[in-house]
């Protein structure tokens, strides 16, 4: 290794990065393009759910109940109607996600048997978000409902203390907001990092077929490592700036909070980026043209870092064989670290298997990258 | 001190698939010599330059250049000499300035070496003052000479040159043979393809390659006249197909081509010939108005050697 010829590589490889608009609009703006992107688009927090009633009895129970939804940020009620088709139709036309009918007995059920029902219409089309809706909306009638306990025993003079011994109070760490931002976010630098880094190293050894430049370069006494290492490096340096960059936009922009350290996080990026370099390089290797190159570097870079990596569908919620598949997913273990440095603001030691993975895989896509490219014209 | 061999070719054999690119090319270059590859458009001349760069493995045979085996010590290969692929392949969005010092950086040329040298190259391409220009801006003869300086910037012993004049002016292209030719003073061995006659003309020896095969091996002189036996006659006649079938049958006519607007004639007897021939038009009804003896051309060589001619379409006579 000729750290000179490596460095005149990585030089040359700056300055064509620099004066080819494509590999700058890909390596600057799309990584700014795709986190504002998802972390404006992807969210899969409910809030402000468009709520229609119906209200039959409008006693001061229904009123005081749909005060607590209406305090709620996670609803709007924004209409009261007086028959049912309207509220149906409410939910077919799409003009509401929740239709809440409050029974015309509900103020003397409550008051006679301690026990009324309150009916909830979900636009089920949406799986996810009428999940969301009916979740939040079992919380806030569980709030109401404790309040009216509550009163029912001060009434009677009976102290909180004795009447409800166990009361489950649940706090979601990490995440206290349960914002899925939070969630989301982290990962989208993984998105950034495989697609970044997959579209710009794979076009790296065909631009040279494709010019007619390969034959020069390997005509030079520049070895096949070298020719690797001095090509790859300054996607390297692009791609920890961009992930810098990304955090930047995490932390400042979107509020996610950073709990971990700016080291474990260029770390383990730099363990990513080898080998989504890595593999982007191979492809280049092996298909001498931009157009494939960049195609099947995507297909096997962004596919899996967006749908198996756990960035935004659990991993935990996939069926069991998808499951099994998502442990041969390098990005997982990326994704996972992201989560826990931003999150959870986990060390090394937290983080021990998902860096282990990766420097499995690293080492692994290494040595096939170093014996992919043989300085030969057939 | 006779001077070394710098570039040995031994047998070499090169075969895509089935079809054979090299057939038994064998060749020794001497230290300072200006070795040419004569031959058309896919007869394998690129193919025996990649073979001796170490660029492509020969089937068999074995090459040594500058006194390295190319297939066992290619990065010393490499180190020692300069190559200029066929379509001076430097990077058109980089800077002049830029290609010069990223093939010093290849080439570990460094130092005050590196200011000599690059300031040389300009010089010597005529670049002086414009290294900022993007090099896909350059002319096709400022292009040609840039590569030349990046191929030589670190004095290689031998230097490869594939095609480097095609798609040339040819004033370029003087002013280059004047460089290759001041290299080549300097002891520098030099191995040049080309497929224009008259370049041939200025290398000291040639080998004239046909369909992989080296058909003739000398200086441009000896190919010459030793590739045709007997005398060659210019004959200007009219109609010339029919000039062109009578002589073909006449007994004492060796071998007709077409040249431009007249016959090149090889006769066994000039003397005879030139009495017989226009006789013999003239009594078919063909009308002569010249036949004079001619010092054959190296196109005339490669005629006789390969019964077809090389494709010199586009080289300036």
């Amino acid at each position: 290794m000729n750290w000179r010829r490596i460095m005149a590589i990585a030089r040359k490889e700056f300055i064509q990065i620099r004066r080819d608009p494509h590999s700058f609009l890909i390596a600057v703006l799309l990584p700014l393009f795709q986190i504002l992107l998802l972390g404006y688009g992807a969210r899969l927090d409910a809030d402000h759910i468009p709520v229609y009633v119906y209200d039959q009895e409008g006693s001061q129970d229904s009123q005081a109940l749909l005060k607590h939804f209406q305090a709620s940020r996670y609803f709007d009620v924004i209409k009261a109607v007086d028959n049912y088709p309207e509220l149906v139709r409410a939910i077919d036309a799409d003009r509401c996600k929740l239709g809440l009918v409050i029974p015309w007995d509900f103020s003397r059920r409550l008051a006679d048997a301690h026990h009324s029902e309150v009916q909830a219409l979900l636009d089920g089309t949406d799986d996810n978000s009428a999940q969301l809706a009916l979740g939040y909306a079992q919380a806030v009638i569980g709030a109401y409902s404790n309040e009216v306990q509550l009163k029912w025993f001060a009434a009677r003079g009976l102290s909180q203390q004795t009447v409800a011994p166990l009361s489950v109070d649940y706090r979601t760490w990490f995440n206290e907001e349960l914002e899925s931002k939070n969630f989301i976010i982290p990962g989208t630098v993984a998105l950034v990092m495989a697609l970044m880094g997959a579209l710009l190293s794979s076009l790296t050894i065909a631009r040279e077929w494709e010019r007619g430049t390969m034959e020069q370069l390997i005509a030079t006494p520049a070895t096949a490592m070298e020719i690797m290492v001095g090509k790859l490096f300054p996607y390297l340096v692009i791609g920890l700036s961009d992930a810098a960059l990304c955090t930047a936009f995490a932390v400042g922009w979107f509020n996610v909070p950073f709990r971990g350290n700016a080291g474990m996080l260029m770390f383990t990026t730099t363990l990513f980026l080898v080998v989504i370099l890595g593999i982007g390089y191979m492809i280049s290797v092996a298909t001498k043209s931009q157009i494939g190159a960049s195609q099947y570097a995507l297909l096997v870079t962004l596919l899996p870092t967006s749908m198996l990596s756990g960035f935004a569908f659990p991993i935990d919620q996939m069926p069991a064989p998808i499951r099994a598949v998502t442990y041969l997913v390098y990005s997982r273990y990326y994704v996972s670290a992201l989560k826990g440095i931003f999150l959870a603001g986990s060390g090394l030691e937290d983080l021990a298997p998902q860096i282990g993975a990766m420097i499995v895989y690293a080492v692994v896509i290494a040595v096939f990258a170093t014996r992919a490219f043989r300085k030969s014209l057939q | 001190m006779p001077k070394g061999t710098s570039i040995v070719a031994q047998e070499l054999v090169k075969r895509f698939g089935g079809f054979t690119a090299v057939n038994r090319v064998s060749f020794r270059i001497s230290t300072g010599e200006i070795f040419g590859l004569l031959g058309p458009n896919g007869s394998g001349k690129s193919t025996i330059i990649r073979m001796l760069c170490g660029l492509l493995t020969p089937t068999s045979g074995r090459a040594s250049v500058a006194g390295f085996n190319v297939a066992e010590q290619p990065e010393q290969v490499r180190q020692h000499i300069g190559y200029m692929s066929q379509k001076f392949s430097l990077y058109n969005d980089l800077r002049v300035i830029e290609n010069l010092k990223f093939y010093a950086g290849l080439y570990g040329v460094k130092g005050k070496l590196l200011t000599e040298r690059i300031a040389w190259a300009l010089q010597m391409a005529g670049l002086t003052g414009s290294e900022t220009l993007l090099t896909g801006e350059l002319a096709g003869g400022w292009k040609q000479r840039l590569a030349l300086g990046c191929a030589v910037l670190h004095r290689p012993q031998v230097l490869f040159l594939d095609e480097p004049t095609a798609g040339v002016d040819p004033l370029s292209r003087r002013r280059f043979w004047e460089l290759i030719h001041q290299m080549a003073a300097e002891d520098v061995t030099i191995l040049v393809t080309t497929h224009y006659m008259d370049e041939a003309e200025y290398c000291n020896r040639l080998a004239l390659i046909d369909a992989g095969r080296i058909v003739a091996t000398g200086s441009p002189s000896e190919i010459k006249c030793t590739s045709i036996k007997g005398d060659l006659l210019l004959v200007e006649c009219a109609p010339l197909g029919r000039g062109l079938e009578l002589l073909k049958s006449r007994p004492g006519v060796l071998d007709v081509a077409v040249f431009g607007a007249a016959l090149h004639v090889v006769v066994s007897a000039a003397q005879q010939a030139r009495v017989e021939l226009p006789a013999a038009l003239a009594s078919a009804g063909v009308i002569v108005t010249a036949v004079e003896p001619i010092a054959p051309s190296l196109e005339d060589a490669f005629v006789a050697m390969t019964g077809r001619r090389p494709d010199t379409s586009e080289a300036a006579q």
